[in-house]
């Protein structure tokens, strides 16, 4: 069946079989192979990418459902060139080590920094009344849809943190 | 997976239209696609509902909340008057999967999520909710995440959701539509017990399609929701108790409590809640309750764990939500 | 590979007989040991590292491996006519040459090959191949295959057949005796849960035959014996065999040797002209790869009044398939971590028909020093000691069986250190701390983890544009190869990290030994050193001066009282291999990294549930070649002993041996919120001269070793409760835990 989704700003008009999930449509027709297949199962969060602003696992998402979406993936973020500042931070504070689930987990970082700013609570926010702090812990549950077995949690999170105080610099600047 | 016809359906009638002549209904598919993979499930058909007109969180009349079969799990989790009236909601939806999956799943596919069963999962085991009449693996088996309460000699599945246990004690209805019309019931009128049948796990026919979850205006005193697990984020809960309590000099005014983890449906026992109304909260009124919720609970080997757990589950949320109450 | 003969005149090879100098703290670009970014990185963070399965090239079809589903006996039919007419399929594969399980670690050969036999559930059975990956893995789900089953053992406490090697049982002194007679004596068993390597990347490859030539794609850990593994499998000359790894998405051992779809692959690529890539789906990766094994530790420690040992038993159950060498090391660490003169081992390698056992990090002390660990923790108790004064207490002169030294070993500082840093003294009693509605505690436990350098070759070239090349089929799994084999050219020849280009992850290049057991950044980062100091010498000659009288900095050298830019000194390429291997030091010395954690946990007063709320780890590893690589191996070292303290269990049916939680769901890695933020310490003025030329010894594989411990025993002071069936999970805790007054 014929699919038209746009990634990175690109319009790709795709001929899939029905079963072909997003995830295999970008690795196997697209050849971005930036999103990774960790479970297939939605349960490691290593293909995570953005539909329409959002994340979610695209491994769990048929690409004919997503008709007309817009994705963007690591490959929309940055180049090893001109990184985003989320790769910058996770290079310098070396959140990751063998590098599978670090395009999954920096995508995640990036749409879990607008939900924060949006006001979004977690499971382990005080209270639901008032707009989250992006604490440590705040953090790693908003993380936590993203296993590391290298276990780099630790500066995963701090890597988040330095984007995070770098936005937060920024919005004060201009307020 | 095995090969299916895929449509999409424009409006809810078309859905169910071709709902009634054999499709699934895709939504948000976070589990769908997972059993289909496995082909645990493996419809001839899908019937894509995502577009339809489903997404709105409204006021009803009566003062209670509309909620729209395919609003994110995200969006309610995040709503203004969910966070603010229905915080028991808020909680449980945010204590289950990921914002990833959150963020896909839909209202009502959460209510409608099969078991984790592991050998509900395993085509090469047997298992009467998938293949009735080979069997149930779990019975003698790894049951460690099944259900003490509620199950059959014929299976011990749980449903896994955390979302419907916080409807489930709100009161929740639950509105359909399908090719003859549409209903209003109650979420614990929504399951089957599995008896002799677990591999039919609703009321619903063919072709019925949830539209909506209605919640009442919502009820006076505190409210929680506590899940125990075997790790601190991602994981299914081994025992959830949401509960909506109200205390008035120093007395237990009204309760409404509903478990997960422990049944194949989301878990209610109104003797639970009678026996802790005109109590003076303490250890041994919240025992009391505990011993009526699990009078019955039978443990199969690895799972008889839960039943002590619940008790002691009910207990810190029974206590943590009279002292907030008071 | 470039054929052209080369002038050998400055390689240099080195036999470990002797301790060596510290020439890397002569030298002066000030590179190595500096927390330098991963050279890598930019690729990793922006998706552009391709790993196994990432390529597309022409013609390219999907295998999808199809799995036993009886746990012994037979395949005696396979409908797969039934299958190759369905759409897009393209061949049905069984029998020679498909693997019964992975290649255990530095085999060499081939493992068992025994199709139509099946030895376990979830044993690879057949491949399908087809057009897309879509038609391949429908078509592998609808294969029909019909079994003759016959009985199998699946439960390692019941097994008939029980090995009990040689080697691995020791009797010293009077056990008996000692514990009869001592003042206080423990009698404690632990048991550990089977373990899944679980790496992120699941095991995959892409074979493609060129001209006679296999060139495969792989996700391996240690190439130069993947290839000999992969060649015997297949029945061809290792010569026709070339892996590129160039990115590895984790290994943990699961990826030491060829694994099932890299054989499948290869062989229908070999049938079908065509490029075949099989990757494992997750459930495949549990079963088809190794698991680590259970363990049942029985331990018994007995001390005088002051705490010093006077006995020391450890004898333990572990399990494999028929016909597998590799036992877990359960005691490995304990025959030399602490006294104690009548001592006992005893180790049984139950044969039962479960998935195959083999390495998953730090085989041997990851599970056994949590019975060692916890078991130290009930004798100081029992003696009324303080852990960490007991632990140093019984750190011996010599080895307790052997009566070698020790190499490098700063144990009681790691302990003594750590202890001050984590307010060791601000410890309370046994459930004396409750905060809320956790009970709050603190746990210590040493860490230990033994020593290997291997055999390693690598070649560097300096060239005359002033850049240098290092070449070496090495892998990076995320250890951080690419950074320290960077860091050790610049600093021994002077050039800063963007003059160095490495390349690894190739099996033409020169063989190291691989990614495993901790031993690749000092093996082969032991190469490079060589080879440099081949190329410096051969500098030295051009400069006239004596190599020691040399030296090198931001691309210059300087001696005999001139200096002179590199790209004017080099005419031509200058290359050297460098060649170590083990020698007498690894028999005259005790050689390992050490170290000490400390834990402090949160348990739920009703519910049993535990948080770790700070973990500390203080690390003795001789030099550090990068800290900031070798704190990320610190970190995951310390997050998977959490995550085997609390989390992490395979379960096998009781009846089939199947694993049951064979997904990422409900085996329970750590995930973020399960993890605090860590402190870890590396000594850095620490070198291990008896190690190797570069004084650093292994660090992948000590921060597991003792961290479960350290958190079970927090638990133990938190609460009350000690466990000792691992993983902790509340039902283990909270029927023991005391009632709140």
């Amino acid at each position: 069946m014929d699919v038209t989704i746009t990634v990175n700003g690109t319009e790709r008009k795709l001929e899939l079989d029905p079963r072909v999930t997003l995830l295999d449509a970008l690795r196997h027709e697209l050849g971005l192979t930036g999103t990774k297949k960790g479970c297939d199962h939605g349960q490691c969060g290593a293909c995570t990418i953005l539909v329409n602003g959002r994340r979610i696992n695209s491994c769990l998402a048929l690409a004919a459902s997503h008709d007309g979406d817009e994705i963007t993936t690591i490959e929309g973020l940055g180049t090893p060139e001109n990184m985003h500042p989320l790769q910058t931070a996770f290079v310098t504070h070396d959140g990751y080590q063998c590098g599978y689930c670090t395009p999954g987990q920096i995508m995640s970082a990036e749409a879990m920094l607008r939900e924060a700013a949006e006001g979004w609570p977690s499971y382990v926010s005080k209270t639901l009344d008032a707009d989250p702090t992006l604490t440590d812990e705040e953090i790693a549950e908003r993380m936590s849809g993203n296993l590391c077995r290298c276990s780099a949690y630790p500066r995963i999170r701090e890597a988040i943190a330095a984007v995070r105080d770098a936005r937060n610099a920024t919005k004060e600047a201009a307020e | 997976m095995r090969p299916f016809d895929y449509a999409r359906a424009d409006t809810t009638s078309d859905a169910a239209t071709r709902a009634a002549a054999g499709a699934t209904f895709l939504a948000g598919g976070t589990n769908l696609l997972d059993l289909m993979k496995l082909e645990v499930m493996a419809p001839e058909a899908l019937v894509d509902v995502t577009r339809l007109d489903l997404h709105e969180v409204e006021a009803t009349d009566e003062s209670g909340l509309r909620i729209g079969a395919l609003v994110t799990n995200s969006d309610l989790a995040n709503h203004a008057t969910v966070r603010a009236h229905y915080p028991v909601l808020s909680r449980a939806l945010l204590s289950g999967a990921t914002v990833q999956l959150r963020n896909k799943a839909t209202t009502g596919g959460n209510l409608l999520q099969r078991t984790r069963c592991p050998y509900f999962y395993d085509t090469a085991a047997a298992c009467n909710k998938r293949d009735p009449g080979t069997g149930c693996a779990a019975m003698e088996g790894r049951n460690r995440i099944l259900a003490v309460l509620g199950a059959s000699d014929h299976c011990i599945a749980t449903h896994p959701s955390d979302m419907a246990v916080a409807m489930r004690a709100l009161g929740a209805r639950v509105v359909t539509e399908g090719p003859d019309g549409g209903r209003e019931l109650d979420l614990g009128d929504l399951y089957r017990l599995p008896g002799d049948t677990p591999n039919i796990e609703t009321v619903l026919s063919d072709g019925e399609l949830i539209t909506a979850v209605i919640l009442p205006p919502p009820p006076a005193g505190a409210q929680s929701y506590v899940k125990v697990r075997d790790r601190a984020s991602y994981a299914f809960a081994l025992v959830s108790v949401a509960g909506v309590v109200a205390v008035e000099d120093g007395r237990i005014t009204s309760a409404n409590l509903a478990f997960g983890g422990l049944a194949p449906m989301p878990w209610r026992n109104e003797a639970v809640e009678t026996a802790l109304i005109g109590k003076a909260p303490s250890t041994e009124t919240f025992d009391a309750a505990a011993d009526i919720l699990l009078a019955d609970a039978k443990g199969h080997g690895d799972n008889d764990f839960k039943i002590p757990l619940a008790r002691r589950t009910l207990r810190r949320a029974l206590r943590e939500l009279c002292e907030r109450a008071a | 590979m470039d054929d052209t003969p080369r002038n050998a005149d400055f390689d240099v090879a080195l036999t470990m007989d002797a301790a060596q100098p510290p020439v890397l703290d002569r030298t002066v670009q000030g590179l190595l040991g500096t927390a330098m970014d991963r050279p890598d990185g930019p690729l990793k963070v922006t998706g552009t590292a391709r790993y196994a399965a990432e390529a597309l090239p022409e013609n390219l079809v999907t295998g999808f491996l199809v799995r036993a589903t009886i746990t012994k006996g037979r395949v005696i039919g396979m409908k797969a006519e039934a299958v190759e007419a369905m759409p897009g399929v393209i061949r049905v594969m069984t029998g020679h040459p498909l693997l019964r399980n992975p290649a255990q670690g530095q085999a060499h050969q081939a493992p068992e090959q025994i199709l139509p036999k099946v030895d376990y559930f979830g044993q690879p059975v057949a491949l399908v191949v087809a057009e897309t990956f879509e038609q391949a893995r429908h078509a592998a789900q609808a294969l029909v295959v019909t079994y003759e089953e016959e009985v199998a053992e699946v439960d390692p406490n019941a097994a008939s057949q029980v090995d009990k090697p040689k080697a691995s049982q020791l009797d010293q002194g009077d056990l008996e005796g000692a514990m009869r007679s001592s003042p206080v004596a423990i009698d404690t068993t632990y048991t550990t849960a089977p373990h899944s390597s679980a790496p992120m990347e699941p095991h995959a490859s892409i074979a493609e035959w060129v001209d006679g030539r296999l060139q495969l794609r792989g996700s391996y850990q240690m190439l130069k014996h993947n290839v000999a593994e992969l060649a015997d499998s297949l029945g061809v000359d290792e010569a026709r065999v070339r892996i590129h790894a160039p990115y590895v998405g984790g290994g943990f051992g699961s990826k030491l040797g060829i694994a099932p779809e890299a054989v499948a692959a290869a062989h229908a690529a070999r049938e079908l002209g065509r490029p075949v890539r099989v990757v494992m789906a997750r459930d495949q990766v549990f079963e088809m790869t190794m698991r680590r094994t259970e363990t049942t530790q029985r331990m018994r420690l007995a001390c005088d009044a002051d705490g010093l040992m006077t006995a020391l038993a450890h004898e333990d159950r572990v399990s494999n398939l028929p016909g597998e060498a590799f036992s877990e090391p359960t005691a490995q660490g304990t025959h030399f971590l602490y006294g104690g003169a009548n001592r006992r081992f005893t180790h049984e390698v139950a044969r039962i028909h479960r998935p195959c056992a083999g390495s998953v990090r730090a085989p041997g002390e990851a599970v056994g020093m949590i019975a060692l660990e916890c078991a130290m923790d009930e004798l100081a108790e029992a003696a009324d000691i303080d852990p960490v004064e007991l632990r140093i207490r019984n750190i011996p002169d010599t080895t307790p069986e052997g009566g070698q030294p020790y190499s490098e070993r700063a144990l009681e500082r790691c302990l003594r250190e750590g202890a001050e840093r984590f307010g060791w003294s601000q410890r309370r009693g046994m459930a004396e701390r409750l905060e809320g509605d956790w009970w709050v505690g603190m746990g210590v436990a040493a860490a230990v983890r033994t020593n290997m350098m291997e055999e390693s070759i690598a070649r560097v070239t300096l060239r005359p544009d002033g850049t240098a090349l290092c070449e070496t089929d090495m892998t990076d799994i995320g250890t951080g190869s690419y950074a320290i084999l960077t860091q050790i050219v610049g600093e021994m020849l002077g050039l800063p990290r963007e003059k160095v280009e490495v390349q690894i992850g190739d099996s033409d290049l020169p063989k190291s030994s691989g990614s495993g057991g901790s031993f690749g950044a000092q093996s082969c980062g032991s190469a490079v050193f060589l080879a440099c100091q081949g190329v410096r010498k051969h500098l030295a000659e051009r400069m006239e001066v004596a190599p020691d009288d040399l030296t090198l900095r931001d691309g210059r050298a300087t001696g005999g009282n001139r200096q002179v830019a590199l790209t004017d000194l080099v005419e031509a390429p200058m290359s050297a291999e460098g060649h170590v291997k083990p020698g007498e030091t690894e028999d005259n010395f005790s050689i390992a990294g050490y170290g000490a954690h400390f834990a402090e946990v949160g348990v739920h007063r009703d519910t049993g549930e535990v948080r770790v709320h700070r973990m500390l780890g203080v690390f003795s590893i001789g030099r550090v070649l990068n800290m900031k690589t070798a704190t990320s191996q610190c970190h995951g070292g310390m997050i998977w002993g959490i995550g085997s303290a609390l989390t992490e269990e395979i379960m096998h049916d009781p009846r089939d041996g199947r694993i049951v939680n064979h997904n990422l769901a409900e085996y329970h890695i750590p995930v973020s919120l399960d993890v605090p933020q860590l402190d870890a310490m590396l000594l850095e003025d620490t070198r291990d001269d008896q190690a190797n030329p570069i004084q650093a010894k292994g660090i992948g594989e000590l921060g597991i070793s003792g961290a479960a411990a350290a958190v079970g025993n927090a638990i133990r002071n938190a609460c009350g409760v000690r466990v000792r069936d691992f993983p902790a999970t509340p039902d283990k805790i909270f029927p023991h835990l005391p009632d709140v007054t």
